[in-house]
């Protein structure tokens, strides 16, 4: 299973602007064009608002189902399909901005994956945000969300990445917001939009020195794009600062932009706070797709970062990649433990997560990050609906020690729900998650740097196991300890979960070392069916280690959890046995009290030192100024009565006299003003014809 | 080139119309509204008229004075000819926001005329002294519409204004009189010409020794005041709060082109081997403006100062991209830059003119609905009563703010691809600014248009028909450019080449 990743991708022959590449755009364009009509809709078309966004998805669902296809009918022909699409923007100077779009099977899987996903959770959405008020307007930003999003998946040029990845940011703000009357959504929103915008100006400059160096923005461009071997030996062969080379800062400075938007440590503080929008939100942005767009991002540049590494190696950026990811697993599962709200916890295990898919993509590879992208995409939205579909039945309560005994309340969630918290366990051979995250440990133990990784990676799964199994255990077992009784959802909300369900199982089975299809056809090879990839010695002792891990989390998980029925003002079981564990946990290792004392504190003194030094400093030196200049108009209003004649004033006595507002509002100084622009004339044509005789 | 004297129909244009709105007492609005509209029609078509290779087209020359080296000339490139627009739609949004003038309304729109044909006249004029009369005539009715219609502190402001500004003319003034000295010319194109092949310096040092610096230092210090760099900018907020909101949206929107435009038409051609000797400096105080400009607009409590540093800070980009192409080096890689940063910086001026101008026009619109309130603190959950102008007000806030598919982003964009391989330090630092923009934009959108509905705010009128059809062409613009920016830089790149082509550093 394990292939040194170094090791090229088959590379195809590109084509340019055939008839699948050239519709691309329809995909993002018509959910765009369907949130700017609904945008224009009354408040009271609810019906055909929900209609437009979802018909627009489908069509680009769709759409995208036809350029899968069509990639996987290229591969059947022996080649991996590569095919572009640019033109130019804008021209400056001799040399062109351009913008593009590719087809190759990175972006056709994202594109099937975003509209599969989305159509589902809008669909669930018309059921679960039927009493608001602002119904329209959810569906509007839903789509510009979808358009924007499918916009990063298509681009074939960095600019075009970032410029839908900033309007992704901007319906993130917008929906996370949604409930713009609590205070807290609001202060939500705009704390995502500003750390991700910490990442997204070094993704600027990144970008721009990119740009700089390789001429050209666009990935693939017949062997001139910026991720072709042309412009990748450049940015090699030239020297930055600290010891790395021109691709290493790039890749460097670019994945700062996915730490930001995949909430990676140390900007991962805005996510668990983003889950003050409505659940549908949290589900299709903040945990399916919109954060999976930094390790799409990393996995679109990633002959960038990847170039340069020694056999076997890795370079400068992949290495912070790995790192940053393998840390982020650990730390956000850790958190994880100790949270309250359902919500929440699905928040900081999201975060884990998509440490897990950078370290995958640092240490295996595209193919490796890519697939527990795709699985986790799955099973995460299906355990965030399934949330919200618990929060619906529990009347808005969100609070898991209020919850419990939903499994008799709620069957068809709770069936489902726990598949979806096996897939994200990883339990053994049954579920997607599974796979997808031996991918990663099995990359993590053939690293060549550090074998730190691998060891954090393990433990992060089973932690893991023990807080999803923490977080069943209160909701789902027990008695219920509500005020109303619980209900189940309505159909339209739990067939979405029966089909999320479906495929967080299935999945698994296109990533296994038995059919490693999602390898193979992300790279272009073929994919054998091999019965003895499973009976692969160093496969099996990776199996063991973790399943084990898995199951000690489970185990633990449900001795602590299982069954009881604590009341909510009772500390946790755990918190008892270490309380001052539990409380540096519970209160999120006080990142972002730290942030409050640093960074916003800096913010906010800088903001007052602004001020100040204009006021006083500045405004004060140039208050003395005006003060020489007031005097010296009163002398040249003395000298102006003897030296000018009189017609100057006789000219302002008549204006004055014209509009009686002026001459009311006029106190002398109105005139002094006037005679000195006079005396400058008369200074300017004095020293013109003194100096032409000259 | 002789033919239809379009450019001084365009400048005379809204000096006769000032004249008759003088006269018209209620209906000088309506005299300016139809003077504004020709104005702009008239601007447009120079737009399509000018000559395809970016050279200075549509010129007129008749002698004045020559024995003073004093000629009417006028012509444009694409960096004038958008200007024009520029100014021909800032006017036109202006008169458009000021429907509530009760005080001497013929007055007010003649004074408003008269600036837009100051502005009209310095963006077209080729002679300094031609350029200098425009660029000192702009400013007394701009003195007056601060002085007379102003807010409580309109006097301390409009004086600051005026006379800061003149200190920067007199510095103007005097380093052209030292060239005219030496030259004999007063002309833009000849001493650009004179400049790019060095004579300009030599024949300067000739005849006054070395004072080339201290006449860049003065020529820069004029400038300075006018866009405004920090820290020369301190007359700014004051006048830009207490101003009428129309007024300022001429000041901001318009006015402070006119330094930007100085720069690029008269600083750098005639000084750029000065300028690229005191680069460093130079960038170290368009960072400062592009930075604390930010951060002073996130510590203001007051909706237009907010705005007016936020115009500080967008400003501060133009200058950055200005002072960083002024390198010697010839090589492709460095015209490319260049190209890029002088590009941004030209379509950054028509971004902010457009955008400054429509936030300062919902200030009015919330001011008049509240009374004059225009405090980040006194509004609260708009968006519950009043969605539309929220929304619309939120399109401009972000296109403020630089997001792509909206106008503001392009030529941020295209500034910091010039700038970051010619002085990265700089465009590193100034990023910063980039944050602390958004932060400030965000904390508006969060206090007044989030959170709880304040009590008197629940009964807010929306925009109703009128306005929302006066606001769509700016909100629409803003769309148009932030899609499809060749619109306007098919038309400034072949001018950008030109003049990169022609100076000298």
């Amino acid at each position: 299973m394990q292939e040194d990743f170094t090791q090229p991708i088959v590379i195809a022959t590109q084509c340019y602007g055939t008839f699948a590449a050239r519709i691309l755009w329809l995909i993002p364009a018509v959910p765009m064009m369907a949130a700017g009509a609904i945008a224009l809709l009354k408040q009271s078309h609810r019906k055909s608002s929900a209609l437009l966004a979802i018909g627009s998805l489908s069509f680009s669902l769709f759409l995208a189902l036809f350029e899968f296809a069509y990639v996987v009918s290229g591969w059947a022909h022996g080649g991996r399909t590569l095919e572009t699409f640019n033109f130019t923007w804008i021209q400056t100077g001799a040399s062109n901005v351009e913008l593009g779009w590719v087809l190759d099977p990175l972006s056709a899987i994202m594109l099937v994956m975003v509209t599969f996903v989305g159509l589902l959770i809008f669909i669930y959405s018309t059921g679960y945000m039927e009493r608001d008020g602002n119904y329209t307007r959810f569906f509007c930003f839903l789509s510009l969300f979808a358009g924007a999003m499918l916009g990063v998946v298509i681009a074939n040029s960095l600019l075009l990445l970032f410029m839908c990845w900033e309007l992704v940011g901007l319906t993130s703000y917008l929906l996370i917001g949604f409930w713009y009357q609590k205070p807290s959504a609001a202060a939500a929103a705009k704390k995502a939009f500003l750390t991700t915008r910490v990442g997204d100006v070094f993704f600027l400059l990144g970008m721009v020195w990119l740009f700089a160096q390789s001429g050209t923005l666009l990935f693939y461009s017949n062997g001139s794009g910026s991720m072709e071997a042309g412009a990748l030996a450049g940015l090699l062969a030239q020297p930055a600062a600290f010891g790395l080379t021109a691709a290493g800062a790039i890749g460097t400075l670019i994945f700062a932009g996915a730490v930001g938007k995949s909430g990676q440590f140390p900007l991962h503080i805005w996510l668990p706070d983003a889950m003050e929008g409505p659940t549908p939100v949290s589900a299709l942005i903040h945990a399916a797709t919109m954060v999976a767009a930094g390790v799409y991002l990393i996995a679109r540049v990633y002959p960038l970062m990847r170039d340069g590494a020694l056999n076997g190696g890795s370079t400068a950026s992949l290495s912070a990649v790995t790192w940053v990811g393998a840390f982020t697993a650990v730390f956000a599962a850790l958190i994880a433990v100790a949270q309250n709200d359902i919500k929440r916890i699905l928040a900081y295990s999201t975060v884990s997560q998509l440490g897990y898919m950078m370290a995958g993509l640092g240490m295996g590879g595209v193919a490796v990050g890519m697939f527990h992208l795709i699985t986790h995409a799955f099973f995460k939205a299906l355990l965030f609906l399934g949330a919200g579909s618990a929060i619906h039945g529990c009347h808005e309560e969100q609070d898991i020690r209020k919850m419990g005994g939903l499994r008799s309340d709620m069957p068809v969630t709770f069936l489902t729900y726990a598949i979806g918290m096996l897939a994200l366990c990883g339990f053994p051979l049954l579920f997607s998650g599974f796979w997808s995250k031996d991918g990663i440990l099995e990359a993590a133990r053939h690293w060549s740097v550090a074998k730190a990784p691998f060891y954090m990676l393990v433990f992060g799964a089973a932690l893991t196991a023990f807080y999803m199994t923490r977080q069943v255990a209160y909701v789902f077992f027990g008695h219920w300890r509500g005020q109303k009784p619980a209900h189940e959802s309505p159909a339209v909300m739990t067939a979405p979960l029966a089909i999320l369900a479906f495929f967080a199982m299935a999945l698994g089975l296109i990533g296994t070392p038995v059919w490693p299809w999602f390898r193979a056809f992300l790279e272009g090879r073929a994919a054998g069916f091999d019965p003895r990839g499973l009976a692969e010695p160093g496969f099996l002792a990776l199996m063991c280690i973790s399943a084990t891990a898995v199951f000690i989390g489970l185990a633990l998980g449900w001795r602590l959890y299982g069954d009881r029925s604590p009341r909510a003002n009772e500390p946790d079981i755990a918190e008892k046995a270490m309380p001052f564990v539990w409380r540096w946990l519970r209160d999120r290792l006080y990142v972002d009290e730290l942030y409050e004392a640093t960074v916003i504190a800096f913010y906010r003194q800088w903001g007052r030192a602004a001020d100040w030094l204009d006021r006083w400093f500045w405004g004060g030196a140039v208050d003395g100024v005006a003060r020489i200049f007031r005097e010296w108009a009163k002398l040249s209003k003395f000298l102006d009565a003897n030296v000018v004649d009189g017609c100057f004033d006789k000219g302002c006595d008549e204006l004055s006299a014209g509009g009686g507002l002026l001459s009311r509002a006029q106190n002398g100084r109105a005139q002094s003003y006037l005679r000195i622009l006079a005396l400058a004339v008369a200074a300017l044509a004095a020293i013109l014809i003194w100096s032409c005789r000259a | 080139m002789s033919g239809f004297p379009i450019l001084t129909l365009l400048t005379a244009l809204p000096l006769i119309g000032a004249a008759i709105a003088l006269g018209a007492g209620r209906r000088a609005r309506g005299v300016a509204l139809v003077t504004a509209l020709v104005s702009l029609a008239l601007a447009l078509a120079v737009w399509t008229q000018l000559p395809a290779d970016g050279s200075i087209g549509l010129v007129e020359r008749a002698a004045w004075a020559p024995s003073l080296g004093i000629e009417y000339r006028l012509g444009v490139d694409g960096l004038g000819a958008l200007m024009l627009a520029l100014s021909a739609i800032v006017t036109l949004m202006s008169v458009d926001a000021a429907h509530r003038v009760h005080l001497q309304p013929g007055l007010y729109f003649a004074l408003v005329l008269a600036l837009e044909a100051g502005l009209f006249g310095s963006f077209t004029a080729l002679n300094f002294f031609h350029w200098f009369l425009f660029w000192e005539l702009s400013l007394i009715p701009a003195f007056f519409l601060i002085k007379l219609w102003g807010g409580a502190r309109r006097g301390p402001a409009a004086m600051q204004f005026f006379v800061y500004t003149m200190a920067g003319s007199a510095a103007l003034l005097v380093a052209f009189l030292a060239m005219f000295a030496a030259t004999g010319s007063m002309d833009f194109p000849h001493l650009t010409l004179l400049a790019s092949s060095g004579e300009l310096e030599q024949t300067v040092t000739a005849h006054l020794g070395p004072v080339m610096v201290w006449l860049t230092l003065g020529v820069l210090a004029g400038f300075a005041v006018k866009v405004p760099m920090a820290p020369f900018h301190t007359w700014l907020p004051a006048a830009y709060a207490e101003a009428p909101s129309p007024v300022t949206m001429l000041l901001t929107g318009a006015m402070s082109k006119m330094g930007v435009y100085g720069l690029l038409r008269i600083a750098i051609p005639l000084f750029g081997p000065q300028i690229a000797q005191i680069r460093t400096p130079l960038l170290v105080l368009a960072a400062i403006t592009v930075v604390m400009g930010a951060w002073s607009a996130a510590a203001q409590k007051d909706l237009k100062r907010v705005f007016a540093y936020l115009s500080v800070n967008h400003l501060g980009y133009c200058l950055l991209g200005i002072f960083a192409l002024a390198v010697p080096g010839t090589d492709a890689a460095t015209r490319l830059s260049q190209a890029a940063a002088l590009n941004g910086a030209v379509l950054q001026m028509f971004n902010h003119g457009l955008t400054a101008a429509t936030l300062f026009w919902f200030v009015a619109i919330l001011q008049q609905r509240t009374g004059g309130h225009r405090g980040i603190d006194n509004f609260g959950g708009l968006r519950k009563p009043a969605p539309v102008l929220c929304g619309l007000m939120g399109i401009a806030l972000f296109s403020s703010l630089g997001l792509p598919g909206l106008n503001g982003f392009v030529g941020e964009f295209l500034i910091f691809r010039g700038v970051f391989p010619l002085a990265w330090v700089a465009a590193t630092v100034s990023v910063l600014g980039l944050l602390v923009t958004a932060a400030a934009i965000l904390t508006v959108i969060e206090k007044v248009f989030w959170g709880p509905v304040a009590e008197h705010c629940a009964g807010f009128p929306d925009l109703h028909g009128g306005e929302r059809l006066a606001l769509a062409p700016a909100i629409g613009l803003m769309f148009l450019l932030g899609v499809l920016p060749r619109l306007v830089l098919d038309s400034v790149n072949p001018t950008v080449t030109n003049l990169l082509a022609h100076w000298r550093f």
